[in-house]
């Protein structure tokens, strides 16, 4: 060793012990400030730290309620449900969205259609919401993609429930649709509340029945809290609430029946309405053109979201409830009873008709240009005599009229339990008044009354509402709410909770009076102008024609001249009851630019009162009604 | 007789306080590991073979005289300088870094034993210099430090190069560098962090910015930091129970066997669980730094002071890091995070600490 260090040795040994002492404290002082930041973690801010350790391990996972079943009277299924495997993309978690489909393309079919309608829903949604770009895969399909699913990261092969409407178009207005939620179907659910109950619910019903029971069908959606692992997996089940599965809808509605009524609109178009008159439940009603409502199942795509848009032929208007047609003729049996009911008119009593009516040097214009000679009020329904309720309308007057035909149901609203219905027209000075803005416009003129008073002019009324003022006729005058579910029914028990009918006013009219229309409409099915379309009927049936004069093109409708000819048509109207000593089915039909009610309207009332009656269907329309003189209107 | 006299023949050299000290990380180690890697249970047998080697390799250590170790310092160095510039032109690329070292029967990390050559290294040239250090002697072990320092962090191994930098500045400042020096050299690296700002990798840089605010990159850098401090936060004070740590079990923690083992560890025995760690290691250092402080020769005692350091850095850095207080660097938590590399190299740097403990009055002459 070498003895010039060791003499240094004591007072190196001393520099080096102080720079360890040094070193020592800075330890320390590092080891303080751990401590602090342990103590501060774990004990000044444990609480926050303690939270999201939770919130990180507990996931809230809704459990979806099962849709309601909707099955007409008979217990026949108009709407289920069906369990199917959809791809669906979270476009939010996803870099390269075309990237992405391509690849998902490379192992599974993604026809074009799928594609243009994941595009459309992509641009209604918000970026971490799931959107099926595939679904109905089969299992081969599923077991590719779920294989390879790590690999496009974003993807996921879910097991959802569909909605499946087995008759397609028939019935698609009462059953209407499901649709995916939008941003304006979140509002409104956050505005009822029910915010919590749509968690993880993605559909709602847009239209029909599927839309106004939304709340009963939804059911009541269960939570269960899941531990979940840092890939988002479950590990276990910490607690569970089952949901509630929504409520079937058991019908009023014969879909049999409706079946036979829309065939037997053929192509044309129109709307009919068949109530039950002792309880205003609804057995039929048809909105033709119809759509199949299982297109918007899935997502409609663009394609035939447009084809239904922008036909002419309006095929997503439900006519039976906002479609707005004059009455034509079918409203004389009204006109007839408040002239007995108000003392104008007596049965016997008759009106000359020679063709013609002559008010303030105006001619009106009977549609027999002969004339009916002398008319009486039986007769004046049965041939459908204009200048007949001409007179009458001129002697009873505007308000006379509207006040009388208010308390049938026209141009109100009947409060029916499906949405869209419009109100219509019940013409009066008072609605002149309120409708126009001039005083010269809002003036009523006593010719207007003329017009009104065989179902023209201004009236304008839906088809349900005639199918209840018939139906008031039908049932003596005693009416109920038109409604279309009869019970709604527990899906796990089974117990029903019936629908009551809810009576309405009663009409104040004689029994008497009463009984006079009923014969004149008879007269109407088995001499009068609906003779042709009841020849043979088994029962007897009472009935009124009528034809709408089709004034001008509605603004919204497109000019197209190969049509326009057959839009300018009159309407055909019919509307009937049977039996008609005591009624079990009350209808009113509607047949757009048909030309005479007695040709096109009636023989589906026919074929739909046959059927109903006596269950029998005539595969042969019945024969039309001869085009002869007074068969007409 | 000659069983027992055996026994103690073996034992001689074993430092008994460190031994015990060392133990109880152990136990605390094997015992979060098995928590730890519950998914993966013969981590728990590996850690195990990983320990005997260790501590065979830290036996051996024990028993060369720290004269023969000054002797291989040199040899030692240059070895690891060689196969530094060898992993630099030939070294496998794994996780993006090039840090390991192809050898015919397998691969080494030659910056693992950069940890222990350089102060090896450092110590020997100051003990040869030893009265006479002055500015010259300063700057050689300056160079003799950041040339294999910057080979490691181009590989790039933030981590290692920050161990390795730590243990030959503990060195240099515990052969007396002169402070106003040492707060000279502070000011200029303060003034030179923008430019060491645009060395680093992006990624390093990204990791910086993650500390300051995790928030803002919470599913990518920042996830580690948040995660982990989670789980530290949530443990409170006495800790949600062995095995029963959700953020452990349910895997939001990452590398929960190897540098975040003590996110683990901290959930799973909260506060007082902490206590108990940082004393165990106070304990260790304070047990390293007495022998470096009674060590006969300067060549030890700059030794010895710079293997305790280290582990201390390797202490702090980790807990730091686990806790969010640093940047993420690859540094494991000692003799508790799995993984065998480390383990031999801290364990071969005790085995030294025991051998300048037990020779340290056989060197008056």
């Amino acid at each position: 060793m070498k003895f010039v260090e060791l003499r240094n040795t004591r007072q190196e040994l001393y520099h080096f012990q102080f720079r360890v002492s040094v070193a020592g404290i800075a330890v320390l002082a590092a080891f303080a400030i751990l401590f602090s930041r342990f103590f501060y973690l774990q004990v000044w801010q444990h609480d926050y730290y303690n939270t999201r350790a939770e919130d990180n391990r507990i996931s809230i996972v809704p459990i979806l309620p099962g849709r309601g079943i909707i099955h007409d009277r008979n217990g026949v299924v108009l709407a289920r449900n069906f369990s199917a495997y959809t791809i669906e993309i979270t476009p939010g978690k996803i870099a390269d969205l075309d990237a992405t489909i391509g690849q998902l393309a490379a192992i599974v079919d993604i026809p074009p259609k799928d594609r243009r309608r994941f595009q459309r829903m992509l641009e209604e949604s918000k970026s971490l919401d799931s959107l099926p770009i595939r679904t109905r895969l089969t299992d081969e399909e599923v077991a590719i993609v779920a294989v390879n699913r790590f690999r496009i990261p974003g993807v996921e092969v879910k097991a959802r429930m569909f909605r499946q409407y087995p008759f397609g178009e028939v019935a698609s207005h009462v059953v209407g649709y499901l649709g995916r939620i939008t941003d304006k179907d979140i509002e409104l659910i956050r505005e009822a509340d029910l915010a919590a109950n749509y968690r993880g619910t993605d559909h709602v019903g847009k239209t029909g029945l599927e839309q106004s029971y939304e709340r009963e069908l939804h059911g009541t959606t269960g939570f269960e809290q899941v531990e979940i692992d840092s890939g988002g997996r479950g590990v276990r089940t910490l607690s569970h609430s089952a949901p509630t599965a929504g409520k079937n809808l058991g019908l009023t509605l014969d879909i049999r029946l409706q079946e036979i009524a829309e065939r037997a609109f053929g192509a044309n178009r129109g709307a009919l309405i068949a109530l039950e008159p002792s309880t205003g439940g609804v057995l039929a009603l048809v909105s033709k053109p119809g759509f199949d409502p299982n297109l918007f199942v899935d997502g409609i795509d663009p394609a035939n979201w447009d084809a239904l848009n922008d036909s002419a032929d309006l095929p997503l208007n439900n006519r039976a409830l906002a479609g707005l047609y004059p009455p034509g003729s079918t409203f004389k049996p009204y006109m007839a009873l408040a002239a007995l009911e108000l003392g104008k008119r007596t049965p016997s009593q008759t009106t000359f008709d020679p063709g013609y009516f002559m008010f303030g040097g105006t001619r009106f214009r009977d549609f027999k240009a002969s004339g009916h000679g002398y008319v009486d009020m039986v007769k004046s329904i049965v041939v459908s005599c204009d200048t007949y309720y001409y007179s009458l309308a001129n002697d009873l007057g505007i308000d006379n009229i509207a006040h009388f035909m208010g308390q049938f149901g026209f141009g109100a609203r009947a409060g029916i339990d499906i949405e869209g219905e419009a109100t219509g027209v019940l013409p009066s000075a008072e609605w002149k008044m309120r409708r126009f803005r001039t005083p010269e416009q809002q003036k009523w003129y006593p010719g207007e009354t003329i017009s009104v008073g065989i179902g023209q002019g201004y009236n304008a009324y839906t088809p349900l509402q005639l199918a209840q003022a018939v139906a008031a006729l039908a049932n003596n005058g005693v009416m109920y709410r038109p409604h279309i579910v009869s019970y709604t029914e527990d899906a796990k028990t089974g117990e029903r909770t019936l629908v009551e009918p809810q009576p309405l006013t009663p009409l104040a009219v004689k029994p008497r009076n009463l009984e006079l229309i009923r014969t004149a409409m008879i007269g109407v099915n088995r001499e009068g102008t609906a003779a042709g379309a009841f020849a043979r009927a088994k029962y007897v049936s009472a009935g009124k024609t009528g034809t709408a004069q089709v004034v001008a093109l509605k603004q919204n409708e497109k000019y197209d001249a190969s049509r326009v000819g057959e839009r300018l048509r009159d309407h055909a109207l019919f509307i009937a009851y049977a039996p008609a000593n005591d009624p079990t089915i009350a209808l009113a039909v509607v047949v757009e630019n048909a030309g005479f009610g007695a040709r096109a309207a009636a023989p589906i009332a026919r074929q739909v009162f046959d059927f109903y009656l006596l269950g029998q269907h005539a595969d042969r329309p019945p024969e039309a009604a001869p085009v002869e003189d007074g068969d007409g209107d | 007789m000659v069983i027992r006299g055996l026994a103690e023949r073996f034992t001689a050299k074993i430092d008994g306080p460190l031994f015990v000290i060392v133990c109880a990380l152990l136990l605390l180690g094997i015992l979060t590991l098995y928590s730890a890697s519950f998914e993966q249970p013969g981590r728990i047998a590996a850690q195990g073979l990983n320990i005997v080697i260790a501590l065979a390799v830290m036996w051996l250590a024990a028993q060369v005289h720290p004269l023969a170790l000054m002797r291989y310092a040199v040899p030692a160095f240059l070895l690891v300088l060689l196969m530094l510039a060898g992993v630099a032109l030939f070294g496998d690329v794994r996780n993006g870094a090039r840090r390991w070292l192809p050898l015919g029967f397998g691969s080494i990390q030659p910056s693992e034993l950069a940890k222990i050559a350089i102060p090896l290294m450092l110590a020997r040239y100051f003990h040869l210099h030893e009265g006479a250090l002055g500015f010259r002697e300063y700057a050689v072990a300056a160079v003799l430090l950041a040339v294999p320092t910057l080979l490691i962090a181009r590989q790039p191994d933030l981590g290692t190069a920050l161990l390795v930098a730590a243990a030959g500045f503990y060195v240099i400042f515990l052969a007396g560098l002169s402070w106003k020096f040492m707060a000279g050299m502070f000011a200029a690296g303060l003034a030179s962090l923008p430019v060491l700002w645009g060395v680093l990798h992006s990624y390093q840089r990204r990791r910086f910015l993650t500390l300051l605010d995790p928030s803002q990159d919470p599913l990518g850098a920042g996830y580690h930091i948040i995660q982990a401090t989670i789980a530290v936060g949530s443990g409170g004070a006495v800790g949600k129970g062995w095995l029963k740590g959700t953020q452990t079990h349910l895997e939001f923690i990452p590398e929960r066997a190897t540098d975040f083992i003590f996110a683990v560890y901290s959930e799973e025995f909260g506060l007082i669980g902490n206590v108990l760690l940082l004393l165990l290691y106070l304990a260790l250092i304070a047990r390293g730094l007495t022998i470096a402080a009674n060590a006969p020769t300067f060549f030890a005692r700059l030794l010895a002071g710079s293997i305790t350091l280290t582990f201390f850095t390797y202490t702090f850095v980790n807990m730091g890091m686990a806790s969010g207080l640093l940047p993420v660097v690859g540094v494991p938590l000692p003799l508790i995070s799995y993984g065998g590399t480390a383990m031999v190299t801290l364990f071969f740097g005790i085995g030294m600490l025991m051998s300048i403990r037990h020779h340290r009055t056989l060197v008056q002459t």
